[in-house]
């Protein structure tokens, strides 16, 4: 099965280049594609998930886009520089951008956005921003970004999920949660907001009065709310769907789906967020506390199965907690390869008693579902006891919040530097009750805390990579959690549906581009 | 005037359960594991403290236990339901927005099972020893034995991926800009499946129900007497057996109306249909208590109302049964 899906890909890929460079884009149309699930609001900031990204991304932009290489690409702001010291950037914003009200888009909105409406709203944002002593506007179309001290992934922060731009003069001096505008979001992005009926679609328009010239070439983006997994798929095959983004169909229907005619295949438009699938160990109690146990867990997983077989031979498998998506990946340290007897040489020094230990599977669905099984499965060749619960997602986020597990699937974005998506995961001063996306594991080495917080601020690059390096090769060794796989998320699409994808965050932000060939 | 009375009565019974419900339900919520917040979190993919003890504050979920619950409560006794925590829009207008179209469905199929229903089971009460009559017997077992997810799904096969048909989902043709008679019908086109499937199982019942009581008041006296004085076998049927046969069907469908607003999870969310039943479902998910408590109410008002309605029927049918008893 491997094989032949690869095979497509490059296929289309192929295809899809000649097409795009044998012919001029043409105007006009609309797609339709899926949103799943139905998204809670759509203004950028004040809700992050991933489902409002991928609307509201349309809808509103940040200073930069991010190419498939994560390289910073011009958006609202057209160019920029960093000073020598790494402490100050300059952002020379677009002229004659408005706000789909018809508003001017200035640096006051930039210095709003970023210092007033993000820090008290996003998390995300907040994280970068303890970073950065000031932000100013110097004129209508210059701001400056001045650091405490440099901060490596800074120039990553600016895609518009994270720094999203709110149009000042209808959010200054309100409550932003009861905002009025709230259900008619404001951007200045390529399509506007048109229609939201709840259970049904979302509607988004052409915004004609774009800044970029001739784009974007569709009339609109009709986002389908379809909440059962086997009804989007047939949405999809009877054609009333054009564009099935990553994650909306189970990945056993993926195959068939992908073999149908017209249909293309693509796994770019991930590589912001590369997705890392992980294992949460708990390293405070029970035989997960034993580093033994949680490199013989390494072992035990036959990991490469599991991509085969569940994921359908897409993505990736680790060495260990940077994935090939995130800087300053250490490769030359030893694979934990699929090794039984190792791992149950680990278990017997360690003189484990076969103690019951339970599995979280992640309750997003049947892949998970199996996954956990295949693991289950894996862990009891090598003689570990285990038995599965299943949770829904309230009962998941409660258990993982409150350490209340000992071995648990999760994935998380890492956000293309190990500064912004990974280092969380590992530091001991983000070891906090009550939420799922923390230090859960419960891992606590000084060492570590000093590396990574030495490199997230660490100039120039060279710098950072060394002490990362060193980092890897520690947390490698402890294995504080279990690394699984770097997730192939496959966007389908009808083959007509030309540049889709141009960017490193895909579907999110790519109908400004994209256009029918019908 | 004993109408009147009897509706009063009713009524004010009626507040009283509805106030021990809503209490009920409120505490019942509670035993459930999952934080309101953190969940929000959760999906946020993202989340400090601050973040938490912003939106915990928001909902008043920082606050003890019994002042949430008097907020509650005395929120409900002027009718207001309170904010959805996820999607901070007010409870009242999230039903009234998705009441049509569940009314829509489960009205539908409310009266679509019930007259094919009564219909099949009459049928089948008059052919007793044919073939014809265990066939339809034969139907209705398998309607009634077949998982309704199983039938969903099956119907979209069928009818909208092999034939073409009928379309797989939604409430109307998105994006197609119908008004008028062209958005009946493409509404009516959507509704076929969904409907069917949700009537396909109480109308097993109900011709089940049929068949049984029918044949069983078949054998009375009166009956009998009907026969002797020389009426028509199919006046007989008519109006002694099938009216003397109606009562279990009347209390049957008196539970099914009680259900029509909360009773179609399933159904609305293999077809998409935009109703009540994935209000409920989505807001039990995301731990959205005060959306989950409003339907709560709606629901559990409803079936209080088609109590009182199925009470007022029993004595239309049969006369003989005392309007004050009830």
């Amino acid at each position: 099965m491997k094989k032949p899906l690869a095979l497509a890909i490059s296929a289309a890929a192929l295809a899809f280049t000649s097409a795009a460079l044998a012919d001029d884009p043409k105007e006009g149309g609309v797609v339709n594609t899926i949103i799943q699930p139905e998204p809670p609001g759509l203004v950028l900031g004040m809700v992050q998930n991933a489902p409002t990204r991928t609307v509201s991304g349309n809808i509103y932009e940040g200073l930069l886009r991010y190419s498939t290489d994560l390289e910073p690409m011009p958006q609202l702001a057209e160019s920029w520089e960093v000073s020598d010291d790494g402490r100050t950037y300059t952002f020379h914003l677009r002229e004659g951008v408005t706000w789909h009200d018809g508003e001017d888009f200035t640096a006051d909105d930039v210095v709003f956005s970023a210092d007033v409406f993000h820090r008290e709203l996003n998390p995300s944002a907040r994280a970068v921003l303890q970073h950065v002593e000031s932000i100013e506007a110097t004129d209508d179309h210059t701001v400056v970004f001045t650091l405490k001290q440099p901060f490596g992934p800074f120039l990553l922060s600016f895609e518009a999920g994270t720094f999203t731009m709110v149009p000042e003069h209808l959010y200054a001096g309100t409550d932003f949660r009861d905002n009025e505008h709230n259900d008619h979001p404001i951007g200045t992005g390529p399509f506007k907001f048109s229609n939201w009926e709840r259970g049904t679609v979302i509607e988004l328009v052409k915004n004609d009065d774009y800044y970029e010239e001739g784009l974007p070439y569709l009339d609109g983006v009709n986002w389908h709310i379809i909440p059962d997994g086997a009804s989007r798929a047939v949405a999809f095959e009877n054609e009333t769907i054009d564009v099935l983004p990553s994650g909306t169909v189970e990945n056993f229907d993926i195959p068939r789906l992908a073999e149908m005619d017209n249909v293309c295949m693509t796994e770019e438009g991930h590589e912001y967020f590369s997705p890392f699938a992980m294992l949460w160990m708990n390293n405070r109690e029970g035989p997960t506390a034993d580093k033994r146990f949680r490199q013989a867990v390494m072992y035990a997983m036959d990991r490469e199965f599991a991509k085969d077989v569940l994921w359908n031979g897409l993505g990736n498998v680790p060495l260990s907690a940077f994935g090939s998506n995130a800087r300053f990946q250490n490769d030359d340290l030893e694979p934990y390869d699929h090794n039984p007897e190792r791992a149950r040489e680990l278990l017997d020094e360690m003189g484990y008693d076969g103690e019951e230990i339970t599995i979280l599977p992640l309750p997003y669905g049947e892949t998970w579902t199996r996954w956990a099984e295949a693991v289950q499965q894996n862990l009891r060749e090598v003689g570990i006891n285990v038995e599965t619960q299943a949770t829904d997602v309230g009962g998941w986020n409660q258990r993982l919040g409150d350490w209340d597990y000992d071995l648990a699937f999760t994935y998380l974005y890492q956000y293309g530097d190990p500064a912004l998506g990974i280092s969380r995961t590992y530091l001991s001063d983000n070891i906090a009750k009550g939420s799922p996306w923390n230090n859960v594991e419960g891992y606590e080495n000084e060492r570590v805390d000093e590396l990574f917080n030495e490199a997230a601020t660490a100039f120039p690059d060279e710098e950072r990579e060394k002490l990362y390096r060193e980092v890897q090769e520690i947390l490698h060794e402890d294995v504080p959690v279990g690394w699984l796989m770097e997730l192939g998320f496959p966007t389908l699409y009808r083959c007509d549906v030309q540049n889709l994808v141009t960017s490193g965050v895909g579907v999110n932000d790519g109908f400004k581009d994209a256009w029918l060939d019908r | 005037m004993v109408y009147a009375r009897l509706i009063l009565m009713r009524l004010f019974k009626a507040v009283i359960v509805l106030f021990l419900i809503v209490i009920f339900n409120f505490l019942l919520i509670q035993l459930a594991p999952g934080d309101p917040a953190a969940i929000l979190a959760g999906e946020a993919g993202a989340a400090d403290q601050e973040f938490l003890n912003q939106l915990r504050e928001r909902f008043g979920l920082d606050q003890p236990m019994y002042v949430q619950l008097w907020r509650y409560v005395s929120g409900i006794a002027m009718l207001d339901f309170g904010y959805s925590y996820r999607l901070g829009v007010p409870v009242f207008d999230l039903i009234m927005a998705r009441l049509p179209a569940t009314l829509l469905l489960t009205g539908t199929a409310f009266v679509l099972s019930l007259v094919l229903g009564i219909v099949a089971g009459s049928m089948a009460a008059s052919r007793v020893k044919k073939p014809s009559g265990s066939l339809i017997m034969a139907l209705a077992l398998v309607f009634y034995a077949t998982p309704l997810f199983w039938v969903a799904l099956m119907s979209v096969v069928v009818f909208s991926v092999y034939l073409g048909w009928l379309p797989a989902y939604g409430l109307y043709t998105v994006g197609a800009g119908h008004t008028g008679f062209a958005l009946v019908l493409d509404v009516a086109k959507h509704l076929v499946l969904p409907a069917t499937t949700l009537a396909l199982f109480f109308m097993a019942i109900y011709t089940r129900m049929t068949r049984t009581s029918m044949l069983d008041a078949a054998q009375q006296d009166y009956v009998k007497t009907a026969r002797a004085k020389g009426l028509k076998p199919s006046i007989i049927q008519r109006r002694h057996v099938l009216r003397n046969a109606l009562l279990p069907i009347i209390t049957l469908a008196g539970l099914q109306a009680g259900q029509m607003v909360g009773g179609a999870i399933l159904t609305e969310t293999v077809f998409a249909w935009p109703g009540i039943g994935r209000l409920m479902f989505e807001a039990l998910q995301q731990r959205d208590y005060n959306l989950l408590l409003g339907i709560f109410f709606f629901s559990a008002a409803l079936v209080i109302v088609f109590n009182i309605i199925t009470d007022l029927v029993y004595s239309l049918a049969d006369p003989r049964i005392k309007k004050g008893a009830a």
